[in-house]
C-alpha cells in the first residue's frame, strides 16, 4: 500500500490532494465537509478585509466535463466574519490554509495578521485578484509586485505562506521566483486562465462580468507546463493546480515536479467524494507503477529517470 | 452549457406575479429548479412551475429589481436556462397536504398535478396577502385537489395565514406527507405543526445561487447545498442540522438572521 502522506512547507498532509481554493469555502461546514471527504487539506475561499458580494449572475459557464468559466468576483463574508466560519474545521482537527486576498501589500499583510490569529495552519495568497488601483490587471501579474506582497506578508507572520501563481502572464516562473525569493514557503500554480464565453444568439459574453477564468481539465496541460518551468527555477515545494480529476491527473503533476495538487473544479461534477475516489486510485496506481509512495514520483519526469515497466509487463 | 429559447407566452396571474412560458425539452421533476438568465440583466434561481412536456414554465413574483423589471416581459424575448437542477419531491405519499404561501405555489402546483395524476389525493391551503395575490387557485381546484383558501387581510377565505388552515387541516384527516413552499417563517411552523401531528414534511428552501453545481457555497445550508441536495428538503433534517429558520447566509456568505 503506496503512502501518500506529504510534507511540504512544514505541514503534514494525509494525503497530497488538497481542496483547492473557491470550492466550498465559504461556510465552515462545508470545508469540514470536505476534510471529512478525504480532503489532505481544505483552502478556504479567499478572504478579503469586507464583505464582498462579488459580481452579479452569470458567473458560471460550463463547457461539457471539460471545462469551467467563471467571473465570481470573490464573494466573501470578510474577514471579521470569518472566524466564526473557519473555527469549524480546525476545531474538528482539520489541516486549514486560510486564503487571502488585497489591493495592495499593506491590506495583504493586514489579512495575513487577521488570518494567522484564526488558527490556520498556512496562509495562500490569492494573486490574481484585481489591483486596487482600478487597473483591471492581477495584483500579483508582475515579480516586483509579487516581491512587495509576499514580502510584507511574511513580515507579518510567522505561518508558511504558500503564493498561488497566475499563469496570465508571459513567464509564470520568474512570479515564483519571486515569492521564494521574498520567503514563501511554497507556491502554487496554477489559478484561472483569463477566458471569455459569448452568446452568438444574444450577442453578448455570457458571464456579467464579461471576461473569467477557465479551469477544469481543459486547463490541466497548461498548469503542468508551468509546475514544471516553475520547478526548473525555485527550490520551495510547489502545490500543481489545474485540471486534475484523477489519479493520473495528480501523477502528472507529481512526476513534473509538484509536491502536492489542489482539486477544485473536480468538485462540481464529481462532488466532494473526488477526493476519496481520487485518494484510493492514486494509492493503486502508486502500487501498480511499483512506486512506495507520493514522495517517491515527486520530480520522476525530470532529468530521464528510467521508465518503470507495467507490472505484468516482459 | 446554457440553453436560449424564447419567451412563448407570458400570462399575467396576479398584480404581482407572471408565468413565462418557454420551449425546454429536458425532462424535469417537480420541485426541481432552473437557473434563468434575463440577458442584460441577472440570473436567477426559479423553481419551475410547469414541468412537463416540452414547453416548461416558471413563476416569478416581483419583489426587487430585476423580478419587477421581469413583469414587462414580453413573448418572443429570449431568456437563458441552465438545468433543470436540484432534488424533486418524492410523489410516493398517497395522501398529502400541500402548503402554499404566496409564491410558493408556483413549487407546489406542478407537484400537486403528478401526485393527483398518479393517483393520490391532494389537499392544498393556499395562503396570500390579499385576494388578487392568491397564486393558481384555479390551476390546484382545476386538478382536483381540495383547497382553503387563507388571505393576510380576510379578502378570500379565511383571514389569516395559511397555518392556521393546515393545522387544523393536520389535526382532522390522516396525511401522510405535507408538502410546503413559502416565506421560511412559515415553513418552519407548518413543518413544526407536521411533526406535532407525526407526519413528515417537505419543504422547498430559498437560497441565493451562483454556481448552482454544488460547488460555490453561495446556497449553503448547514452541511447541504441547496442546489444539489435540495431545493426540497425533509423537514427533520433542516431542524437537525442546518440554520433553517435561524438565519440564512446573504450574497457575501455572510450570515444574517431570519
Amino acid at each position: 500500500m503506496a503512502n501518500l502522506t506529504v510534507r511540504l512547507a512544514g505541514l503534514e498532509l494525509r494525503n497530497p490532494l488538497v481542496l483547492a481554493s473557491g470550492i466550498w469555502g465559504e461556510s465552515g461546514v462545508s470545508l469540514l465537509g470536505a476534510w471529512k471527504a478525504g480532503a489532505g487539506a481544505v483552502v478556504t475561499k479567499s478572504i478579503g478585509s469586507v464583505p464582498r458580494a462579488g459580481y452579479p449572475n452569470p458567473t458560471i459557464e460550463t463547457y461539457g466535463q471539460w471545462g469551467m468559466l467563471n467571473a465570481m468576483g470573490l464573494p466573501n463574508p470578510g474577514i471579521d466574519e470569518y472566524p466564526k466560519e473557519v473555527e469549524v474545521p480546525l476545531h474538528a482537527g482539520a489541516t486549514v490554509i486560510g486564503s487571502i486576498f488585497g489591493g495592495s501589500a499593506e491590506e495583504f499583510a493586514s489579512l495575513a495578521r487577521r488570518m494567522a490569529a484564526t488558527g490556520v495552519a498556512a496562509l495562500e495568497l490569492n494573486l490574481s485578484c484585481p489591483h486596487a488601483e482600478g487597473y483591471g490587471t492581477e495584483v500579483g501579474g508582475t515579480p516586483e509586485a509579487v516581491d512587495e506582497i509576499v514580502r510584507a506578508v511574511c513580515r507579518a507572520v510567522r505561518l508558511p505562506v504558500i503564493a498561488k501563481i497566475t499563469p496570465n502572464t508571459s513567464d509564470p516562473a520568474a512570479l515564483a521566483v519571486a515569492a521564494e525569493r521574498a520567503g514563501a514557503s511554497a507556491v502554487s500554480a496554477i489559478n484561472t486562465l483569463r477566458a471569455l464565453a459569448i452568446d452568438v444568439r444574444l450577442r453578448r459574453p455570457v458571464l456579467a462580468h464579461k471576461l473569467g477564468g477557465l479551469s477544469g481539465a481543459a486547463i490541466k496541460p497548461v498548469g503542468l507546463a508551468c509546475v514544471w518551468q516553475i520547478c526548473e527555477k525555485v527550490s520551495v515545494p510547489v502545490i500543481g493546480v489545474g485540471g486534475i480529476a484523477g489519479a493520473e491527473d495528480a501523477l502528472e503533476y507529481l512526476m513534473a515536479g509538484a509536491t502536492a495538487v489542489e482539486v477544485g473544479t473536480a468538485v462540481a461534477f464529481e462532488g466532494v467524494g473526488v477526493f476519496g475516489r481520487i485518494a484510493r486510485d492514486l494509492s493503486a496506481l502508486l502500487d501498480e507503477l511499483g512506486l512506495p509512495s507520493v514522495q517517491a514520483a515527486v520530480g520522476l519526469a525530470r532529468g530521464g529517470a528510467p521508465a518503470v515497466p507495467a507490472r505484468g509487463g516482459r | 452549457m446554457r440553453t436560449v429559447v424564447p419567451v412563448s407566452e407570458v400570462v399575467s396571474e396576479t398584480p404581482s406575479t407572471v408565468t413565462l412560458r418557454f420551449p425546454f425539452a429536458p425532462a424535469a421533476r417537480p420541485g426541481q429548479f432552473v437557473m434563468l438568465w434575463l440577458p442584460g440583466d441577472d440570473e436567477l434561481p426559479m423553481s419551475l412551475s410547469y414541468t412537463v412536456g416540452p414547453s416548461k414554465g416558471v413563476t416569478i413574483k416581483a419583489m426587487g429589481e430585476t423580478t419587477r423589471r421581469v413583469l414587462s416581459t414580453r413573448p418572443g424575448s429570449s431568456v437563458g436556462l441552465r438545468g433543470p437542477y436540484g432534488r424533486a419531491f418524492d410523489l410516493s405519499p398517497r395522501r398529502i397536504l400541500a402548503v402554499a404561501g404566496g409564491s410558493g405555489a408556483a413549487v407546489l402546483a406542478p407537484a400537486a398535478e403528478e401526485a393527483i395524476r398518479s393517483g393520490a389525493r391532494v389537499s392544498v391551503a393556499l395562503g396570500a396577502t390579499t385576494a388578487a395575490e392568491l397564486l393558481f387557485a384555479d390551476r390546484f381546484r382545476r386538478m382536483g385537489a381540495e383547497v382553503l383558501l387563507a388571505t393576510d387581510d380576510g379578502s378570500a377565505g379565511e383571514p389569516g395565514f395559511v397555518t392556521a388552515p393546515a393545522s387544523r387541516l393536520l389535526g382532522s384527516s390522516p396525511f401522510d406527507a405535507v408538502w410546503t413552499c413559502g416565506p421560511e417563517v412559515m415553513m418552519v411552523k407548518v413543518a413544526q405543526s407536521a411533526r406535532a401531528a407525526g407526519v413528515p414534511a417537505h419543504c422547498s428552501v430559498e437560497r441565493h445561487m451562483k454556481c448552482a453545481l454544488g460547488m460555490c457555497d453561495a446556497c449553503a445550508l448547514g452541511p447541504y447545498h441547496v442546489c444539489t441536495d435540495g431545493p426540497v428538503f425533509e423537514s427533520e433534517r433542516l431542524f437537525a442540522e442546518t440554520e433553517f429558520g435561524r438565519y440564512h447566509r446573504d450574497a457575501s456568505g455572510r450570515r444574517v438572521p431570519g
